[in-house]
């Protein structure tokens, strides 16, 4: 029997307690129509390498575990073909930026502090009513593509902003902040904008758009942040306005 | 040795909503394998289920209605009690839902939009486009969040602590440092979700191995309805991945290579929205007899539904075809074939998540109240977790607060926390050579393939006999990491364990049971007998096995009938 064809993955490994800095192996896996990346490491792990990390979870692209940086762009190991690299070698790293674990599994430690720090909750000031707040469906799409986010991170990892000011909240923890200022049913603008106006926010991006093109959800970050930022000038304008007509 | 009044195990919406209840009376932290929002509950897609009447053809819906579909819908089988609390209670938890912040997709009022469901008289589905899960489960994370109750991300939890009858503690795995640390709690909420991954071709996350269950049944807790797995019909050919029913429910076709839609033949009312069990159990046939594509699936056709409304109520669904399918419905049929789904059994416990053991509680679809008896209807157990969790939480707080003062000492804790720091010592040395994951996969091939959609005694039995004997092999596992940080190798070594257990249960409890009901259906014994088996199947261990028992199904107010649809 002919052996099936084998498709070489070179995987980062890096054990920071171990290792002085990183190196790539590459192993080989069998090829076979659909494989995803995710599943030739699982392969790797299975058969032959007990000691590679990484992280999954749902395999369908929903649960943001397993993004990686996959010859040079962020992706979702689960949801990208190997089959799709037709030529030569596939090469499957960390998302760059955060701080390595082992091998593919990075810290997130940062990335879920920044998403606390901008109210990531409703926050209605008026009692609830009996049934559901009212919302009408334009109401509901204002929101739409921000409640697609993930957390994967992937949109961190690729900010230039993030790599040099280490307290930029980021593109994922603002269009987060977005998605609460644009819901109809929120009634926190005022605290959420001087958070995200703040030293540490909106006022840092340089609209580089790379958070856009790395987002494996097709949310556009940059947008949200432009978004915020226009919010913010409209009520220091307000504000001011008020305070010289009184 | 760490310390909370309460500790959940699990973050996903059960454990969220526990967590949320529990917290605002008692200090409680969540342990979970993975981040929460991580779990598995997001991946959930169709909806969530309550009778608010808000769609056109709802205005007569009402709970009763929910209750008895729901009922019908278990084969039965659902203790009426809890299948009553479960639609009672369904609209106000959804409120309380939406007043959180769930993004729910909206009727032209404005109010939360419902579709059409199998199984149900009404459209009562609540439902975010296609990602419903996805952002009920965020939002909950967001009331944690809020909330400040203590999450400790990838923690393995490996056993309970008892001790005179009382639960005491839970010893876990930190994956990233492989520190194993106990837990000392005066009560312990089990919300880890189902057991899909026992089997192959499941359209559960890959983190959905049952081991809340093992680890229950291990400390001598009762499994009760494990042999109930339901097969979801629709599920991607290939990956496996789910396809909502909600794609049958905004009107799509199921055909089969002659272009027939075959749900005709088989529920000639209901059709494409028949319950799952009769859907899956169709489609299954038509490729057994010749008239799938390739011998392995039959086609999903949404065509006809339009560009607009496809990308309006399914984008969801329509990625996920296009990326590991590579088929874009809006031209082109999806495969599909059915896949393990859902586990209907679990740990026993009551309507308050009260298990037998003193400070031990369950949730979501690791627990078995049993609201969902034979069959779970679509959109029913993303509202077990809000319901069931919220009640369980509330109970384990008020247990807490009961016994205030009266903490028991740490000799039981200490003493589990050895034994299990042992075990894993032990792994790490043993060199019996065997390599785990094979057993693992000859398991779920082994479990699809006998203890399936179709079911009959030879080949159950010969699987009984199979996974006697992957335990023995699994005693000689061998690891091939022996390092401390992020070893994926122990962790699903770990693991395996406890759902070679399960499936023993769940083949135990499929074998003994000599009829078809809801999900289990034998070709051997093709009708549903009440006369000896309207009853649950109540399973504990013993070092031979599992010791089968059973219960009396309470029944309030519908008398069984035959379920036609
Ligand atoms: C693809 C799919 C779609 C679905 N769609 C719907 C739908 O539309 N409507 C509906 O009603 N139902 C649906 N369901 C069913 C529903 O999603 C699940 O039953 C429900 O989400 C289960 O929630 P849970 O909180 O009990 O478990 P999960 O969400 O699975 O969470 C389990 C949690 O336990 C943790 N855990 C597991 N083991 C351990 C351990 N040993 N130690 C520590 N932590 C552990 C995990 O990390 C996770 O946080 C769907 C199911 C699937 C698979
Ligand atoms: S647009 Fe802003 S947030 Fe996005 S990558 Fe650039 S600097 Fe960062
Ligand atoms: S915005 Fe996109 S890239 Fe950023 S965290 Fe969310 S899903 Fe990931
Ligand atoms: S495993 Fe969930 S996104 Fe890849």
């Amino acid at each position: 029997m002919a052996e099936p064809a084998k498709s070489s993955l070179k995987v980062f490994r890096f054990d920071p307690d171990r290792d002085r800095e990183p190196h790539f192996d590459t192993f080989e896996v069998p090829q076979r129509e659909g494989l995803t990346v995710l599943e030739a490491l699982f392969d790797i792990l299975e058969t032959q390498d007990g000691s590679l990390a990484f992280r999954y979870a749902c395999r369908g692209a929903v649960c943001g575990s397993c993004a990686m940086y996959i010859n040079g762009a962020y992706r979702l190991a689960c949801q990208t073909q190997v089959a799709a690299f037709s030529s030569g070698e596939l090469t499957v790293g960390p998302m760059p930026h955060f701080p390595v674990i082992k091998d593919l599994a990075v810290d997130m430690t940062e990335f879920f502090r920044k998403y606390e720090r901008i109210m990531p909750f409703l926050v209605a000031q008026s009692a609830p009513p009996e049934k559901e707040r009212v919302q009408t469906p334009e109401a509901r799409e204002a929101i739409d593509e921000m409640v697609d986010c993930i957390l994967c991170g992937c949109c961190y990892s690729s900010c230039p902003t993030v790599w040099t000011d280490k307290e930029y909240l980021g593109p994922a923890a603002l269009t987060k902040a977005y998605r609460f200022l644009a819901d109809s049913r929120d009634e926190a603008a005022g605290e959420r904008l001087s958070i995200v106006a703040g030293g540490d926010g909106i006022w840092r991006c340089h609209t580089i758009f790379n958070c856009a093109e790395a987002c494996p959800k097709r949310i556009n970050p940059t947008w949200s942040i432009q978004q915020l930022k226009r919010k913010s000038a409209l009520r220091r304008l307000s504000s001011w306005l008020i305070r010289s007509s009184t | 040795m760490i310390y909370h009044q309460a500790i959940v195990v699990g973050g996903g919406m059960a454990g969220l909503r526990v967590a949320i209840e529990a917290g605002a009376q008692v200090d409680t932290a969540l342990i979970s394998l993975v981040h929460p929002v991580r779990s598995h509950s997001g991946a959930a897609q169709g909806g969530i289920n309550a009778s608010l009447g808000n769609a056109e053809g709802g205005k007569d819906d009402n709970w009763e209605s929910h209750a008895f579909d729901t009922v019908k819908g278990s084969d039965y089988l659902a203790d009426q009690n809890a299948a009553e609390i479960l639609t009672k209670e369904a609209p106000e938890r959804i409120f309380e839902l939406e007043h959180w912040g769930v993004p729910f997709s909206r009727t032209e009022e404005g109010k939360i939009a419902q579709r059409p469901f199998g199984g149900a008289g009404f459209p009562r589905t609540c439902y975010a486009a296609d990602k419903t899960g996805h952002v009920i489960m965020h939002t909950l994370f967001e009331q944690a969040v809020k909330r400040k109750i203590k999450v400790c991300p990838e923690w393995m939890a490996l056993a309970l602590v008892v001790e005179d009858g009382a639960c005491r503690g839970v010893i876990a795995l930190e994956l990233i440092t492989g520190r194993v640390e106990a837990f000392k709690a005066e009560a312990v909420i089990l919300a880890t979700g189902g057991a899909g991954r026992i089997y192959g071709h499941s359209t559960n996350g890959m983190i959905v191995t049952g081991s809340g269950m093992a680890i229950a049944y291990q400390a001598g807790m009762p499994l009760k309805d494990m042999e109930f797995i339901q097969f979801h019909p629709t599920s991607l050919y290939g990956t496996n991945i789910l396809v909502t029913e909600g794609a049958r429910g905004e009107g799509g076709y199921i055909v089969n290579n002659r272009g027939e839609r075959f749900m005709q033949r088989y529920a000639p009312q209901a059709m494409e929205l028949a319950p799952r069990d009769i859907v899956a159990r169709a489609i299954q046939t038509e490729i057994e007899e010749g008239r799938g594509f390739e011998d392995a699936y039959v086609h999903l056709d949404l065509r006809h539904l339009g560009r607009e409304r496809i990308l309006e109520r399914l984008p969801g669904i329509r990625d996920i075809c296009m990326d590991f399918a590579g088929v874009d419905p809006i031209e082109k049929p999806i495969p599909i074939q059915p896949g393990q789904h859902y586990t209907m059994g679990g740990i026993d416990c009551n309507e308050a998540g009260e298990t037998e053991l003193r400070g031990l509680f369950a949730a979501g679809e690791c627990a078995c109240v049993t609201a969902h008896g034979a069959n779970r209807l679509g959109g029913n157990s993303l509202l077990e977790t809000v319901v069931f969790g919220k009640r369980a939480g509330e109970k384990a707080a008020q247990f807490v607060r009961g016994k205030e003062g009266a903490q028991a000492g740490d000799g039981a804790v200490l003493e589990a926390l050895e034994k299990v720091r042992g075990k894993i010592a032990g792994l790490m040395e043993a060199e019996g050579g065997e390599n785990h994951s094979a057993i693992r996969a000859q398991m779920k091939e082994m479990m699809t393939e006998k203890v399936g959609i179709f079911r009959e005694e030879k080949a159950m039995t010969q699987a009984l006999g199979r996974i006697k004997e992957l335990q023995e092999r699994y005693r000689r596992a061998q690891l091939t990491y022996k390092g401390n940080k992020f070893n994926l190798d122990l962790a699903r070594c770990l693991e395996l364990e406890g759902m070679l257990e399960v499936a023993e249960v769940i083949v135990s409890g499929a074998i003994a049971r000599r009829e078809s009901r809801g999900s289990h259906y034998r070709l051997d014994y093709r009708e549903r007998d009440d006369e000896n088996w309207l009853k649950h199947t109540i399973a504990r261990r013993t070092p031979q096995g599992p010791q089968l028992s059973y219960r009396d199904v309470v029944i309030t107010r519908w008398k069984p009938e035959a379920r036609k649809y």
